[in-house]
């Protein structure tokens, strides 16, 4: 007897971003669970971006600073070896604005921004400081610098969403939607969102993810769970899903500690930390991952091409 | 749940009226009223006052105006096979056939029909005996018109099966027997077939009728019921879906569930 190959019909499908203005990289489109290319159409391959600060990370482990030494303390020439290292993405972080790091103003992280935008032809992801107050500062004067350049800005919260997507309306940027680990929460910031007539199609679910070992299976959870709503209608969650592994992974003990011998050598353990986190993600429906180690993007890209081959039959 | 608005009808004297004076007003603004407040199928019926030989015109006239301005699909309601016909010969969309009986001759004009214009199609649990009191029976009749969808090419789940629920100061027996018929009609194909309810029945000749109706329709999800033939301006009952649909875990909750129900 012949085998009936049974497929799921799903009625609707995620929402596409668009980023950059010459070079785009679209991500989203899926019309079934990631990488079932014999159920339906898995469009684009999750996009990788690599992290630059407009300051020195003092915390960030030795692995993930060598491989820039000598152009951390210069964003725009890190952004470049970002480029260089293959990211599809540069994800400017203006960590020095945060009032516990240099406070810095916001016209001078416009400028920062603004030269980290004319040195490469990737598009921009401007990622806050982590404070809300300041992030609701900085982010208009940046987002208005870096008017018509189809960047992508966030992290937007319940509190501070107004602002950001004020930016984003007037100067054609998308909006990161964050919310800690709650589906509700993150439709809801959707709705409030959309409200203001920004289209879903300029937004991407930030959901806060964890690193393995740290709450991985929770967030694979909700992120199957706003997948499975979206491929079943639900507009508010169809959007792509951003994945910020790189902070989550290299947070982890098991990237950071020095003296494990009996754990493997650091930096190759550090690197799977990042790069196992993000392959998880991608199962469950992640499209766009901020990375910080070069490795991680060379192993991911060779990982991510192998599941965008198609299975279907 | 599908609500379907029953508003666009003959039987209501504002789109009698509309009819004969062939004034498509009322009817494209009843259209629209009831897209707004939820209805995502609209049903039309062109009333008894209609002779016979003038329903398949009107009809199509009235698929027509309905259809002009407003994005919904029509259920399309007769008793007149041609007048169904003419409906949905000029129906954009996926039309539903407002409906068959289990009665042989019936099932063979209209499935037909739903098959040759790729149309949902209602089938009402009864036959020329008229409505069985018990589920089994009732159950009985719907595999009869699964049985004859499966054959004409029709899939299950373009059928919505309609326990016929009756009013319930004379016919007070009969909502268990619906409610487990809603149960066990689910059970009979794969995909499971759908189901629906002229809700209004339920209340026919009753005080407090708006109460009855949303009160069934709530009990009634909980037992399977994928859609109903309503009145969509009692926005109590549209809010209650909307809940309900939470409760049963159909949707995703957020703070703004019934906006996201009423927008979707």
């Amino acid at each position: 007897m012949a085998v009936n190959i049974v497929k799921e019909k799903w009625t609707s499908k995620v929402g596409e971003v668009v980023l950059g203005t010459e070079n785009t990289v679209t991500m989203g489109g899926e019309s079934t669970l990631p990488f079932l290319h014999f159920e339906g159409a898995i469009p684009h391959r999750p996009v990788m971006a690599l992290e630059v600060w407009d300051m020195e990370p003092a915390e960030w482990p030795e692995p993930v600073k060598e491989p820039f030494a000598g152009v951390m303390s210069d964003p725009v020439a890190w952004a470049k070896k970002n480029v260089e290292y293959g990211a599809d993405i540069i994800a400017l972080r203006l960590q020095s604005a945060n009032p516990d790091f240099e406070d810095t103003t916001p016209e001078k992280c416009a400028e920062t921004a603004k030269a980290v935008a004319e040195a490469v032809n990737v598009p921009l992801i401007i990622l806050g400081c982590g404070a809300e107050e300041k992030d609701a500062e900085i982010l208009p004067v940046v987002g208005e610098a870096l008017s018509g350049k189809n960047c992508l800005i966030g992290p937007a919260t319940e509190n501070n969403y107004k602002t950001l997507t004020a930016t984003c309306l007037v100067h054609g940027h998308s909006i990161i939607a964050s919310s800690p680990l709650d589906i509700n929460l993150a439709k809801q910031l959707n709705i409030l969102i959309t409200e203001m007539n920004l289209p879903a199609d300029k937004i991407v679910i930030d959901p806060l993810v964890g690193a393995l070992g740290y709450g991985i299976e929770y967030c694979y959870s909700i992120m199957e769970r706003s997948r499975l709503g979206a491929l079943m209608g639900d507009k508010m969650l169809s959007m792509p899903i951003f994945c910020n592994v790189g902070q989550e992974a290299w947070k982890a003990k098991e990237a950071k500690a020095e003296d494990m011998p009996e754990w493997g050598e650091q930096k190759k353990r550090a690197v799977l930390w990042e790069v196992i986190t993000s392959s998880a993600m991608a199962q469950s429906g992640g499209s766009l991952f901020i990375l910080r180690h070069p490795e991680s993007v060379k192993q991911l890209k060779v990982h991510f091409d192998k599941l965008m081959q198609s299975n279907e039959y | 749940m599908i609500l379907i608005g029953e508003r666009i009808n003959g039987m209501f004297t504002d789109i009698r009226d509309a009819i004969l004076s062939k004034d498509p007003g009322p009817i494209k603004m009843h259209a629209q009223k009831q897209y707004e407040a939820g209805a995502r199928y609209l049903d039309v019926n062109t009333g008894p006052t209609v002779d016979p030989k003038e329903q398949p015109e009107v009809m199509e006239w009235l698929v027509k105006v309905t259809q002009e301005d407003c994005p919904l699909p029509c259920c399309i309601d007769s008793t007149n096979p041609k007048a169904i016909e003419a409906g949905l010969a000029v129906h954009k969309g996926k039309a539903m056939i407002n409906s068959t009986t289990a009665d042989q001759f019936k099932m063979d004009l209209y499935i037909p029909l739903a098959a040759k214009y790729n149309a949902a199609i209602i089938g009402l649990t009864m036959n020329d005996k008229g409505v069985p009191k018990s589920a089994a029976d009732r159950v009985a009749l719907a595999m009869e018109i699964v049985v004859n969808c499966d054959m004409n090419g029709v899939p299950t789940d373009d059928l919505f099966l309609d326990p016929l629920m009756l009013p319930c100061n004379v016919a007070q027996e009969h909502g268990v027997e619906v409610l487990e018929t809603l149960r066990q009609v689910k059970t009979l194909a794969d995909p499971a077939p759908k189901t629906t309810m002229g809700l209004s029945n339920s209340s026919q000749g009753c005080a407090n009728r708006h109460l009855i109706n949303r009160t069934f329709l709530i009990m009634s999800m909980a037992c399977g019921l994928d859609s109903a033939i309503a009145d969509v301006y009692d926005t109590q009952m549209v809010e209650e879906v909307a809940a309900a649909r939470v409760l049963m875990n159909q949707d995703i909750y957020c703070d703004s569930f019934v906006k996201t129900y009423l927008q979707r």
